[in-house]
């Protein structure tokens, strides 16, 4: 009937399939049925140029028990959902934090009237960058956001990203820290960051949807985290990893132990690649932060789906121009805090 | 004048490789380098090392890159573990230690001077003088004087607040020497220490650090590639060649007799008359020869009293040792010393003398 009928009539296995073959009878595809109407045997007229590849639905149409490839699909999705129960009763507590923070950055980001929020934003700025020029820009993006009236919108998005990078940080560095201090850890590692980092940012939301209900921050925020943890992973390790040998050698020689050694020499001399992991950390939260909208992530994505959906072009653009602001001013940001700390390193 | 040994290093080896005790059986069965290399794939670092290092001295360890030099000097706090050996400090066996033995040996008998400073980027000079004290857990206010002592004492007063990278390479250095001299180790190992530095610099560090052995009796272990280096500072001199001790003893010994035709290379194109010391060629008597041209010291080099006789050499001079005479120089003798061993083997010294 099919193209490979011979591999199990030669091995001997047409029992077992027309055993398990209930299906056998199932529907007969279109083109079974037109070379049946013109009375010819479908496996007759194939050429070694029409040969299929012997994949799982080529080899389902000779063997009826063997299976489809839906239903590899399908049993990953029941898996999952078996699965899914026992899962949520460890992650839901183990994530449960993060929603607090979430909603609780969001309520004072948003609660604090613009007149303190502001000259707090720009305060920080002075003391991160030392800069009065990148304070001017910075207050002069964030009086225009507030001027087109995009203020809170900007402030939910700020408020996400401060959260999620924080905790990015928090657990990324002890993370790299790990890997650049065993070979093992870092190979073992590394496929898991190339996956996250590969994994189109959609995808991430699939099970996310499936474990969380949308109306949870944490959702989207165990999303962010997720997309954005690996840069500052990597750079903490490489970081650690490029400290210099001698150096080291140094710091052994005079008897210093690993702790003295991890926070005296490794992570300071670390810090300009740490903090380019946490300047790329951000920027990758805000990209993330925009596809999280989504899954119900508040802030300026919204209006940016709101112009896909509904076809409001002017919305769309200018919630996506606001977003081209908060990252310009985040980088610049970073990058100010970044070349300080570049500055004491001279060496 | 003998001292007490300070650091012994008993038949140690050293094979880089994925089975050096494996190894290790085919080297102490008399397999070279080169053969264990090809056949095994393991790379002999150093094999059988005995070496004797005095109190209060300078040990000096030479050789070429690859001899295993640094590799050898890393052994005596365990920056690298040996295949084999003992390694005795004060008589002690530093293998038998523990982690927390090891770390006080690191942090209080043994200092260490890199040749590429290692210094510290982010602390000030003042941080890195004291980081051995640091280390120990001794908080800044209390540190601070004996590592400005140090500084002052390697000539740096009032550098302490700049940072490394502000200073010169020999003024790095000298950071790197006040502060193995801050931990008040009674050994200091010091790893090509002069030899990043420009010739200028070196010739003044090596005075510096000969000035301050004399006021500390260190008991110090040198490592250089250069002879010159090496014969200026040396109280006791080890060769090595492929992991191998060559020859080892008192540098002057060394020059006259060398054993191995790898060290007549060596020494076949140094200045010996600067080098060598007239104690090392006099004539050993009390009695007072009939005619002398004047007195010299016995640790005068040859230069000097070739200075001093304007050439002439048919001068004899009276060899005094803190106002006593310990010997008669003659200059025939002094112009036959002059001659690289090379040519001794041509007979032209045997010739001169019959």
């Amino acid at each position: 009937m099919a193209t490979y009928d011979f591999v199990f009539d030669r091995i001997g296995l047409n029992g077992w399939c027309e055993g398990g073959g209930e299906s056998a009878a199932g529907p007969m595809s279109m083109s079974d049925l037109l070379a049946q109407a013109a009375g010819e045997d479908p496996s007759s007229r194939t050429s070694i140029w029409e040969l299929p590849f012997p994949s799982l639905d080529a080899l389902h149409n000779a063997c009826a028990a063997f299976p489809q490839s839906r239903e590899l699909t399908k049993g990953l999705e029941n898996g999952f959902l078996a699965v899914k129960d026992t899962l949520k009763i460890g992650l839901d507590p183990l994530t449960q934090p993060l929603s607090w923070a979430l909603q609780s950055a969001l309520y004072v980001f948003q609660t604090t009237p613009w007149w303190i929020m502001i000259p707090l934003m720009l305060a920080v700025v002075l003391v991160v960058s030392r800069s009065w020029r990148l304070v001017g820009f910075v207050a002069f993006c964030v009086m225009l956001l507030a001027f087109i009236d995009h203020y809170d919108h900007a402030m939910q998005t700020l408020a996400i990203i401060f959260v999620c990078a924080f905790i990015c940080v928090l657990l990324g560095v002890p993370i790299g820290i790990a890997m650049s201090r065993s070979n093992a850890m870092q190979r073992s590692a590394i496929p898991v960051l190339d996956m996250l980092q590969t994994l189109p940012p959609f995808v991430y939301l699939i099970p996310l949807i499936f474990l969380f209900s949308v109306t949870e921050p944490k959702l989207y925020g165990i999303a962010i985290i997720l997309y954005a943890i690996v840069p500052v992973i990597r750079l903490t390790d490489l970081g650690i990893r490029l400290v210099d040998k001698e150096v080291i050698e140094a710091s052994d020689a005079f008897g210093m132990t690993d702790h003295q050694k991890l926070f005296g020499v490794q992570i300071p001399l670390a810090l300009p690649n740490i903090m380019a992991g946490v300047n790329q950390t951000i920027m990758m939260s805000l990209a993330m932060v925009v596809i999280a909208s989504l899954v119900s992530a508040p802030g300026l994505g919204v209006l940016v789906l709101r112009g896909i959906r509904n076809l409001e072009l002017g919305v769309g653009l200018v919630a996506g121009l606001g977003i081209v602001l908060l990252a310009v001013i985040l980088d610049r940001v970073t990058k100010a805090a970044l070349a300080r700390v570049n500055a004491a390193h001279k060496y | 004048m003998t001292r007490d040994v300070k650091v012994s290093i008993r038949e140690l080896y050293k094979i880089f490789g994925g089975a050096p005790q494996d190894a290790l059986t085919h080297v102490r069965a008399g397999m070279g380098k080169t053969e264990l290399l090809e056949r095994h794939g393991h790379v002999l670092g150093l094999s059988d090392i005995n070496v004797d290092i005095r109190a209060g001295e300078v040990t000096v360890i030479m050789g070429l890159s690859g001899s295993g030099k640094s590799t050898l000097i890393r052994h005596l706090n365990r920056l690298i573990e040996p295949t084999a050996g003992q390694i005795l400090v004060d008589g002690e066996d530093v293998m038998t230690y523990g982690e927390a033995q090891l770390r006080q040996l690191r942090r209080e008998r043994m200092s260490m001077v890199f040749q590429k400073f290692a210094l510290l980027p982010h602390r000030s000079v003042l941080e890195n003088a004291g980081m051995a004290l640091a280390v120990r857990g001794i908080c800044r206010e209390e540190f601070e004087g004996e590592a400005n002592r140090w500084l002052d004492r390697v000539g740096l007063s009032g550098y302490g607040s700049q940072y490394p990278h502000q200073l010169s390479g020999g003024m790095q250095q000298r950071v790197g020497i006040a502060r193995a001299l801050t931990s008040n180790s009674e050994i200091m190992l010091m790893d090509e220490a002069f030899s990043a530095l420009d010739p200028l610099i070196r010739t003044d560090m090596q005075d510096l650090l000969l000035e301050l052995q004399r006021e500390l009796q260190k008991t110090v272990i040198f490592i250089t590639h250069d002879l010159d280096e090496s014969l200026k500072l040396a109280d006791h001199l080890v060769i090595l060649k492929d992991g191998r001790v060559v020859q080892q003893g008192e540098p002057q010994e060394i020059l006259l007799h060398p054993n191995d035709p790898y060290i007549v290379d060596f020494i076949s194109d140094i200045n010996r008359a600067r080098v060598l010391r007239v104690r090392s060629v006099m004539k050993k008597t009390s009695a007072t020869p009939g005619e002398y041209a004047g007195e010299v010291d016995h640790d005068d080099n040859l230069e000097s009293v070739i200075a001093c006789s304007q050439g002439d050499i048919g001068l004899c001079y009276r060899v005094m040792c803190e106002g006593q005479q310990v010997g008669v120089l003659d200059m025939k003798d002094l112009v036959r010393a002059l001659v690289p061993t090379r040519a001794a083997d041509d007979g032209l010294r045997a010739k001169a003398t019959a």
